[in-house]
């Protein structure tokens, strides 16, 4: 190694090297990526955000928001429930079926379990488990799901669904996946805690949402103003220890729009090729839907199953359809809810589930159904 | 001809002054902001309503004025002065390494400047925005050229280990700042692709480049400052191999949203890095050189000799090795399910920076200042007292990030936690890190001080000098002190 040009040579051959391997390679790849179809609706994803959500994107850029919030959710592998949807005429050989799944059942647990179908059977199994769980119900000509579970402490948390791939961001420049976890990750923030005003008033002071809170206030997104004739329709309202002078009001400038209206465009969950999973919510597919109008409102009663069937277009969720009882109130119009799926079945019709809020709802989705005031996981 | 050593420090003075003092300078701006930022752990509320110093600028501005101010220019500096020494160089048009010395600064001023602005590219360890890249692209280019031409004209034909270290790194920076700066801002790829270029822009800055010119650092040091030859040429060659070949395909997190083989490769290239870290430590304490029978055994530990570079060095090299542990056990799965996302990753960094590549240079820089104004330091007990500082501030910042991180791991793992518990269980960690940032102010203040008094001393002289010399002639029979 006495030559310069020789110890340039090696220098070169030795990064384009990691340059083939670390540029080049995942460019071809990932780089290339296109919109794909989420598994089950066949919903386009992913689809570009929204232009209020986009600039927000450059708003969390700008703030550095991605210092402590990260936005990729892990998990350690997935598991298998198996749900009888339909126990079908013949009943007895489906108890029978029913108690060589679960030896440790009796007879009358297992009448009992169909009588209010659909009805989790088999819990947390591997797919070898499941699949023949699933065959022996179906040989006794009871209709079961299989359904994909991922499995790992983010997704325990509530913070996903599934974990993050590389076509989640695919629409993102600069993409902002974050390195740190001083905040919570942030990748279904849209789906998790999505009232507008809870964020513009978390934004304002975290400490008035989550006391104890070390998130930096954003007051400069806001306008502290003179009531004028009367107070502004999107004043926030706060409480007395965070409240402005009297006669004046807080009023998000259009930067605090933007970002909430990003945060709420954050929603990875659409089940893809690469990360099966199956939501709990989940909704029959659209042949099945009643009607197609699509703006049917909402009663109460429904708001998880039927009424987002008219669509499987997720961008068109947000005329607010499917929006949750707590987010209907709230007339906020960000609220863009959508990505839901079909269980992932293996041979079986999964047009004929039965739409249902009786549902059996993991510990987790639970958790993560309704957004609430109360401090965010 | 040979040029002796003392006409090379002399013909490169100015430039490598500028680059020195304009990197302390940086220094103590960034753990200024540094402080900043930790302080906002204990209050939110401090210096909130300005929107220029919200944490999520500050954070970043702290981390760019330590990398590419502090750094990156001391590197330059180093690295030009190891090249002129070890070659012999007679010297010409230095003031294309001045011009593009203030050049940089200019450049990371407006990045900085730019950042609190609100123009961070979004990407870790390349926030400085473009207009501000273009600016550091250009003095780069200035201070390079000389660097290359400084080893053209070398008179030493034979290259020293050093030489390999430093030839690849005034090469790989260009490529890569390149490389991230058109792919991720000029035409940036698609989705995920720009967080892959971002972590290789990352590794191949912080590990490999800070790596090369290091060690190429400590390989001449350390056998000079202990008057003992370097043990083997052909364990050098290896570490400089697995460096370069391997330790530029680390750094992409195995938790991160790509397809597994990418994370899986990452591993594979850190830990066959790990040659390098084998190959160096084999090297330096290898028995058979400390034997040597032409040397005479060190009177004292390293870390207590009397020459302060040694030690400094000293601690570069250790911390170089236990980064190089670190980040072997973090790209394991079953450890960076833990690591990953908490506060270890930032001290493991910390560690790096500070640690293995600041403590290297400080021991460089506080050798070669005194060979190229001919003076002492005007404290030695001033640069002592930076070394113990400095030693003392870096643990005090990885120690509790650390168990901090790795208490904050554990927790994450338990999902019954609530997410206000886990964080509340970090801030003591978090604050006493404060303790470390405050006390590695105080350590670069007094480095700062010890640059600008030993400045200040050889110009007071020369000063002295051309007045007595010029006034000389009005007081015939007097003395002529210098």
């Amino acid at each position: 190694m006495n030559y310069g040009p020789l110890i340039f040579l090696g220098a070169f051959f030795a990064l384009s090297c990691s340059w083939f391997g670390l540029i080049l390679k995942p460019q071809m790849q990932i780089g290339h990526l296109q919109q794909t179809n989420a598994v089950g609706t066949g919903a386009t994803y992913p689809l570009d955000r929204p232009g209020l959500a986009h600039q927000g994107a450059e708003i969390y850029r700008k703030n550095g928001c991605a210092s402590c919030h990260s936005q990729q959710v892990g998990q350690i592998g997935t598991v298998c429930d198996v749900v009888l949807a339909e126990a079908g005429t013949n009943g007895t050989a489906v108890r029978a079926a029913l108690l060589k799944i679960k030896p440790g059942q009796d007879e009358t647990e297992a009448r009992d379990l169909i009588a209010t179908l659909p009805q989790q059977v088999l819990k947390g199994a591997n797919r070898t488990e499941a699949d023949a769980a699933a065959k022996t119900l179906k040989d006794a000509g009871a209709k079961a799901e299989l359904w994909i579970i991922p499995v790992g402490p983010d997704i325990a948390r509530g913070w996903g669904k599934r974990r993050t791939v590389a076509e989640d961001f695919l629409y993102d420049s600069p993409v902002l996946p974050g390195s740190q976890r001083i905040g919570p990750d942030l990748a279904n923030a849209g789906a998790r805690l999505s009232i507008a005003d809870w964020q513009l008033r978390h934004l304002y002071d975290a400490r008035i949402e989550v006391p104890g809170s070390v998130m930096p206030p954003y007051r400069f997104l806001f306008e502290n103003r003179k009531i004028g004739r009367a107070p502004s329709p999107e004043a926030l309202t706060l409480p007395a220890n965070f409240a402005p002078a009297p006669g004046r009001e807080i009023v998000p400038r259009q930067e605090a729009k933007m970002l909430v209206a990003y945060l709420l465009s954050l929603n990875a969950d659409a089940p893809l090729y690469e990360t099966p999973v199956t939501l709990a919510s989940a909704a029959p597919p659209p042949t099945n839907a009643p009607s197609g109008t699509g703006t049917n409102a909402p009663s109460a009663g429904a708001t998880n199953g039927a009424t987002n069937t008219t669509t499987n277009a997720p961008a068109a969720a947000a005329t607010n359809a499917n929006a949750p009882a707590a987010a209907a109130t709230n007339s906020s119009p960000f609220t863009a809810n959508g990505l839901k799926s079909v269980p992932e079945d293996s041979g079986n019709n999964p047009t004929n589930a039965t739409p249902t809020n009786a549902a059996p709802v993991s510990g987790a989705a639970a958790k993560n159904a309704t957004p609430t005031n109360s401090a965010p996981k | 001809m040979k040029t002796a050593p003392s006409e090379t420090d002399a013909s490169c003075r100015i430039p490598l002054l500028v680059l020195f003092i304009s990197a302390a300078v940086w220094l103590v701006i960034g753990s200024a902001f540094s402080i900043l930022a930790s302080l906002k752990f204990h209050a939110p509320n401090i210096l909130a309503d300005c929107p220029w110093l919200t944490y999520g600028r500050v954070r970043p501005v702290a981390n760019d004025c330590l990398l590419y101010g502090f750094c990156l220019q001391s590197g330059f500096g180093v690295g030009l002065w190891l090249l002129a020494r070890l070659g012999g160089a007679a010297f010409c048009h230095t003031w294309l390494v001045t011009v593009g010395a203030k050049l940089w600064n200019l450049g990371v001023t407006v990045g900085i400047l730019g950042v609190l602005w609100g123009d961070a590219t979004g990407f870790e360890n390349l926030e400085l925005p473009r207009y501000a890249a273009l600016i550091l692209f250009v003095a780069y280019v200035m201070i390079a050229i000389w660097g290359l031409l400084t080893f053209h004209l070398r008179q030493e034909r034979q290259l020293s280990v050093s030489h390999w270290f430093l030839l690849a790194a005034f090469f790989w920076f260009p490529w890569i700042y390149s490389t991230a700066n058109l792919l991720l801002i000029t035409f940036p790829v698609r989705g995920m692709a720009q967080a892959v270029v971002a972590w290789w822009y990352s590794q191949n800055l912080l590990v490999v480049w800070f790596g090369l010119v290091g060690l190429g650092t400590i390989f001449h040091f350390i056998p000079s400052l202990t008057n003992r030859p370097l043990h083997s040429r052909y364990l050098a060659l290896i570490t400089f191999w697995a460096l370069i070949l391997f330790g530029s395909w680390g750094g992409i997190p195995n938790g991160a949203s790509l397809p597994a083989w990418i994370p899986a490769i990452s591993t594979v290239g850190t830990v066959l890095g790990g040659f390098a870290i084998l190959t160096l430590a084999l090297n330096l304490c290898s028995k058979a050189g400390r034997v040597a029978p032409s040397a005479p055994p060190p009177a004292k530990h390293w870390l207590f000799s009397e020459n302060v570079s040694l030690r400094f060095i000293g601690v570069g090299v250790v911390a170089f090795i236990l980064t190089g542990l670190l980040s072997i056990a973090c790209s394991f799965n079953p450890v960076s399910q833990i690591t990953a996302f908490t506060w270890f990753v930032p001290a493991q960094n910390s560690l790096n920076v500070y640690g293995f590549f600041a403590m290297t240079m400080f021991g460089a820089i506080y050798h070669i200042l005194p060979r190229l104004t001919g003076l002492e330091f005007p404290s030695p007990r001033l640069v002592l007292a930076h070394f113990w500082v400095a030693l003392i501030g870096i643990l005090f910042i990885v120690v509790p990030l650390a168990i901090g991180g790795i208490v904050q791991g554990f927790k994450f793992r338990d999902p019954n936690l609530p997410f206000m518990e886990i964080l509340r269980s970090t801030l003591p960690f978090l604050r006493a890190s404060t303790l470390g940032d405050l006390l590695m102010l105080l350590g670069h203040l007094i480095f700062l001080r010890n640059l600008v008094g030993m400045v200040n001393e050889f110009y007071r002289a020369r000063a002295l000098s051309a007045y007595t010399t010029a006034t000389s002639p009005l007081f015939e029979p007097a003395e002529v002190k210098r």
